[in-house]
Parts: C-alpha cells; structure tokens; sequence
C-alpha cells in the first residue's frame, strides 16, 4: 500500500441525532489520509460541521465509530486528541498577547521558557507574523487574527488539525490570499488537514480531494477536478460550478450512452446513474461544453435553440437560449473571432458531445446552494 | 419662530431642574448627616453656633468615641469578618452556579435559577424569622458562622445575576479552544473563563459585601452582643441613647461605600481592558 493511502481519520457508519428523531449526520463512511487536504463542503445544514465537532470530541456520534490512526477515539476528550482546531470566529484568548495564546497548548504541555518561546516564535515565523508576541488579539485585522489562530493550532506540532469555516469573516481579496497561505503551510508541514466550508470555489482551490456533503450524507468524494468533470449526482453538479440542468425521461439504454427525451427533443447522454428506459433523469451540461452554430454534423447532439440574451464579459460571452423546453439554457462562447453577428432573437442550432452531458439522478431543485 | 425656541428652552429648563430636584431628594437626607456629625454638642440639628462657623461649635469628639468605645470597635470588626466571609462564600458559590446554570445540557435550569434568585424577592422579614428558627435547631444561631452563612445566602443571587449576564457574552468556542489545545477543565477556568467574566464576578462580591455589610433584619433575628454589627449596633444606639457617634458612624460608612465603589469600578475596568 502507497504511504498516502494509510488512514489517518475514519468515520465508519457515523450517524448522530440531536433529537433523537432527526439524523443531522447518517451512516457516514469516510477515510481521510496522512498528510492530505480533506474538505467537507456542503450547504449549511449538511452536517459538515457536526461531522467536524464529532472528529474534535465536542459531540458524539450516536452510533458508528471514529479512529484516528486506527484507534477508536470514542472515549477521549477533546483535549487527549491532540488536533489542532481552527475556528470560525478564530477562538483566540482576548485576555492573553499573542504570544501568550501561542505558548498556551506548550505550557499545559510543561514545556519550559526558552523552548516555548523558541516555538512561539517559530510559529509565528510560518505564518509570517514575526515579531507580533507582544500584541493583543484586539489590536490586529482580522486576517491577523486568522494567521495567530492557525499558528496555535500548530505550534503544538500535532499531525491532524481541523479548520471550521476559518475564512468566512474575512474579506474577499483577504480569503483568496489566505487559502493560499493555508495550502502552503500544509503542504510545508505535510500534516493532515479536515476542512469545512460552504464554499466551493475555495474548496476547490484548496483541497486534495473534497467530500461533498448533503443533508448529513457524502455524496460523492473525489479530487476536485473529478468532482467538475465527473459529478456521479445532480447535487454535486449542481453545487460545484455551473451547470445546465434538463430534467427528462430515458427512452433506450446502449451501453454507456442512452438517449433521454426532454422538452419534446431528444439528446443522447453519457449513463452515469444507474438507470433504465422509463426512469426520471436530471441531465448536467457544463455551459462550456456547449457550442453555438456548429459545424453541421460534428457533434451527436444537435438542437434548435433561440438566443434570449448575450452577456459579454471580456474573454467570454455567456450567451441565454431556449432549448428543450427551457429558457435558463447557459452556453460560454470563448470570445475569439467569429461570433459577432450573433443577436438575441436568433435562431441557432447548439451542440454538444453526449459524454459532456451526463445522466443523473433526477433533481429536485428545491434545495438552494 | 421665537414662541418655539422660547417653549423649548423653558421646557429644557424644566427639564434640568426636575433632574436636580429628584438629585436633591435622594441625596440631600444622607448629604446633612456629613456635617451634622462634627457637632460639638450631643444633638441632631444645627446649633447656632454652627450656622455662624464657630469653629468652637466644631468637632471631632464623636469620631473619638468610636474608635474608643469598644462596642464601635467590636462592631466595625464584626461587619467586616462576617461581610468579607461571606461575600467570598456567596461569590464562589454563585460563580459556580451561574457557570452551571449557563450550561444548555443542565436540566431544570429555570427552576433551579428561581429558586437560586429567591432570597432577593422573600421579604427578609421572613427570610429572617426563617433562619432564626432553622439555625436555631442546629445551634448556629448567635453564632458568626451563622451569620455568614445566613448573609451568604442573601448576597449569592446577586453573583449568579451578574456572572450570568456576563457568560451570557461568553464565546462558548473559547473554552473548546482551550481543550483542544489540551487544557484541563480546572485550567481552562483559571487561564480562560476566570479572567474574562471577572468583571461580573466582581461586580457581584461587591452587590453581596454590600448586602451584608447594610444588613439589619437577620443580625436583629440572630446576633447576641457579640455579633453586632455595625447597622446593628447603630440601630441600638438610636433606641438606647442617641448621641451623634450615630452620624459618626453613618459619615464613616458613606465614605466607605463611595471608596468600595470607586475601588470595584477600577478593578472592573482594568480587568476589561484588552
């Protein structure tokens, strides 16, 4: 077995009820490697952060277990678990300097002066915070308050830290550095990251492989790319980038491809649900996969559509048709030569290649992302 | 324009002079006690002789008695050992159960809060006929222990009162935080909790020194003459003989609560500055 292929957190079969009725988290199966960036996205309410409580030791499951290299962690509190935590709100002792907070988990560990202080100082190193001991949380930007908040959570030099929605107060331009920066001190220290967030861009820009949550359940789990490429459900294509959704029935199976009659047209599509002639299907279109006015006969599908509306936005046009029913119909046109005598009103036949247009499980849509 | 403006500045005049009448009636009864106590004749009123500032109609002869007379001294000590003993028993106490009752996972909260909180509605008329007779049965009546105990009951709602609102601003993350990074619970409290609701903590010793400091009702129930406090010994002195050692005392403990409270109002802000 590859190094990276050892498990370092386990959930095996986690469920956990607050209630006793409903299951925020149900029978959640997932392995989380040495030293990788595991990120638990999901909307609010998915049961991402429970999970991460639970791994932490703040919450119990109500059934299944956790390890943490192999070990059951059921019976030990949180502070026996050795994680680094990361939170929110970043959590940092207002009473205490910076200093102080960083030399808190190195003084309950009985380290004496002048190591503790050699690790604070290191640890404020990595986060590129030298020299800030003596200051108060109070007195630095919130981006600041972040960087003192992961360095505490790793001046202890644990092997598993986990980070609950860490960048969510922070400012746009600020967040896109720090996810940056997190990435970087985690690929520097190889320590296991779990990750929770609602944010999918910056789960993607972060993690190795991403567990996409819904309500309390995985969806699917895979590296980032995978999960845009080949989503397996209509909530994992839904919720990670754009996509074009059209809701149909499957008229035949051939293999890997089937065709599905929707809006009164028919597409042939790549099979990814298990599903038969008859069943409901959600199909998902990348908007960049769809071509306007083709050459005739190059792709297998091909459909009359009308233009609704052009938006140019520099390298490309995110042009709005009607087609198969549906008015919400999205195509990215690179913005290259060729595509100025398009105008809303058009009619134009669109294309696309059945492996681009994946079927999937039927949408509901009800749930908001 | 002008009938406008004129109504305004009257009614802001009005204004400033209800605030200054309702200033006057609460402080004017304790302010005349402060000269009346350095009257050189044994009476409550101006003498003459003190309207004209005759410095002979002057003097300090009653704050000599109280610190010669043993009975002043004793009750002062008094005050003291029982208000100090049990503002530290009502604050632990009430610290503790404001810490427990801020639990969510703490069942019958709301219950145990009213019942905690009691002692503030009884009437201490009752609360004290009470205590007589059940400290009595265990013979801690006339006792100072008793007394303690009975004022430490009477100060804790006012810790659990103030130490609840301030865990209520509490950031419950901070002491998962602490555990994380592997604390104890006891050091959790002591490097975290602690120093972040001190301020209500002693907010509330000083509402519990005050309450037993100002009692009289349970020392008239369950104090001998050894126990007398001060209030309780001032009640005596106005029944028995009255002589102006009362305002004496009275001027003394005025000074006294003002620099309890100046000194509390430090402590409390240093203990907020971030």
């Amino acid at each position: 077995m590859h190094e990276n292929e050892i498990a370092h957190v386990e959930f095996e079969g986690v469920s956990k009820s607050f209630d006793g009725r409903t299951l925020v988290v149900d029978d959640l199966d997932l392995n989380v490697r040495k030293g990788e960036f595991l990120t638990m996205l999901g909307p609010s309410g998915s049961g991402k952060t429970t999970c991460l409580m639970m791994l932490a030791g703040f919450e119990t499951p109500s059934s299944g277990a956790i390890r943490i290299n192999g070990r059951s962690v059921h019976e030990l509190p949180p502070r026996k678990r050795g994680i680094g935590m990361v939170f929110q709100n970043y959590a940092l002792f207002p009473h205490m300097t910076v200093g102080r907070n960083l030399a808190f988990p190195l003084e309950v560990r009985g380290l004496d002066g002048a190591e503790c202080r050699e690790r604070v100082a290191r640890a404020l190193e990595l986060v590129r915070l030298e020299g800030f001991e003596e200051r108060k949380p109070s007195q630095l930007s919130g981006g600041q308050q972040q960087r003192v908040a992961i360095a505490r959570a790793l001046v202890f030099e644990p092997d598993l830290v986990l980070m609950d929605e860490p960048l969510g107060a922070l400012d746009r331009r600020l967040r896109e550095e720090m996810q940056y920066e997190i990435r970087r001190i985690q690929k520097g220290l190889g320590v296991t990251v779990v990750y929770v967030t609602h944010d999918q861009e910056e789960a993607m820009v972060m993690s190795d492989r991403i567990a996409v949550l819904r309500r309390g359940d995985i969806q699917q789990v895979a590296a980032p790319e995978v999960l845009y490429e080949e989503p397996e459900r209509s909530f994992v294509a839904r919720f990670i980038g754009e996509n074009n959704r059209l809701h149909g029935r499957v008229t035949s199976v051939d293999g890997d491809i089937c065709e599905v009659e929707t809006g009164g047209q028919t597409v042939s599509a790549l099979r990814v649900a298990p599903c038969g002639v008859g069943d409901a299907t959600t199909l998902s279109i990348r908007p960049e996969r769809v071509a306007i006015s083709p050459d005739p006969g190059l792709y297998t599908n091909e459909l009359d559509a009308r233009i609704e509306d052009i938006t140019f936005l520099g390298d490309h046009l995110r042009v709005r048709v009607s087609v198969c029913g549906r008015s919400d119909f999205i195509a990215k046109i690179p913005n290259i030569v060729g595509h100025g005598a398009m105008l809303v009103g058009d009619e134009v036949r669109i294309g696309w290649t059945p492996t681009d247009c994946r079927v999937l499980d039927p949408d509901d849509e009800a749930e908001t992302t | 324009m002008a009938p406008v403006e004129t109504r305004e500045r009257v009614g802001r005049y009005l204004y400033t002079g209800f605030c200054a009448a309702v200033f006057l009636f609460l402080v004017a009864p304790i302010l005349v006690i402060v000269p009346l106590s350095f009257n050189a004749q044994p009476y409550f009123t101006f003498t003459e002789g003190m309207l004209r500032l005759d410095a002979e109609a002057w003097s300090l002869r009653w704050y000599r008695q109280i610190i010669e007379n043993e009975v002043w001294t004793r009750a002062l000590l008094n005050s003291l050992i029982i208000g100090v003993a049990s503002t530290v028993l009502a604050t632990g106490l009430g610290t503790l159960a404001a810490m427990g009752l801020s639990s969510p996972a703490m069942p019958g909260r709301r219950l145990a809060m009213g019942l905690l909180i009691s002692p503030m509605v009884t009437p201490v008329i009752i609360a004290a006929a009470g205590m007589f007779f059940f400290y009595s049965n265990l013979g801690l009546a006339q006792t100072h222990l008793g007394l303690i105990l009975a004022h430490a009951s009477l100060g804790t709602p006012f810790v659990v009162i103030t130490v609840t609102a301030t865990l209520s601003g509490f950031d419950t993350n901070l002491t998962r935080a602490a555990a994380s990074l592997g604390a104890g619970p006891v050091r959790t409290f002591r490097r975290v909790q602690f120093p972040l609701i001190a301020p209500g903590v002693i907010s509330g010793a000083l509402f519990a020194f005050a309450t037993s400091f100002d009692e009289v009702v349970v020392v008239l129930f369950m104090a001998a003459i050894e126990q007398r406090t001060i209030p309780r010994q001032m009640w005596a002195g106005i029944r028995e003989q009255i002589s102006p050692t009362i305002l004496a005392v009275a001027t003394f403990l005025i000074v006294f609560a003002i620099l309890l409270l100046f000194t509390v109002e430090w402590m409390r802000r240093r203990s907020t500055e971030r």
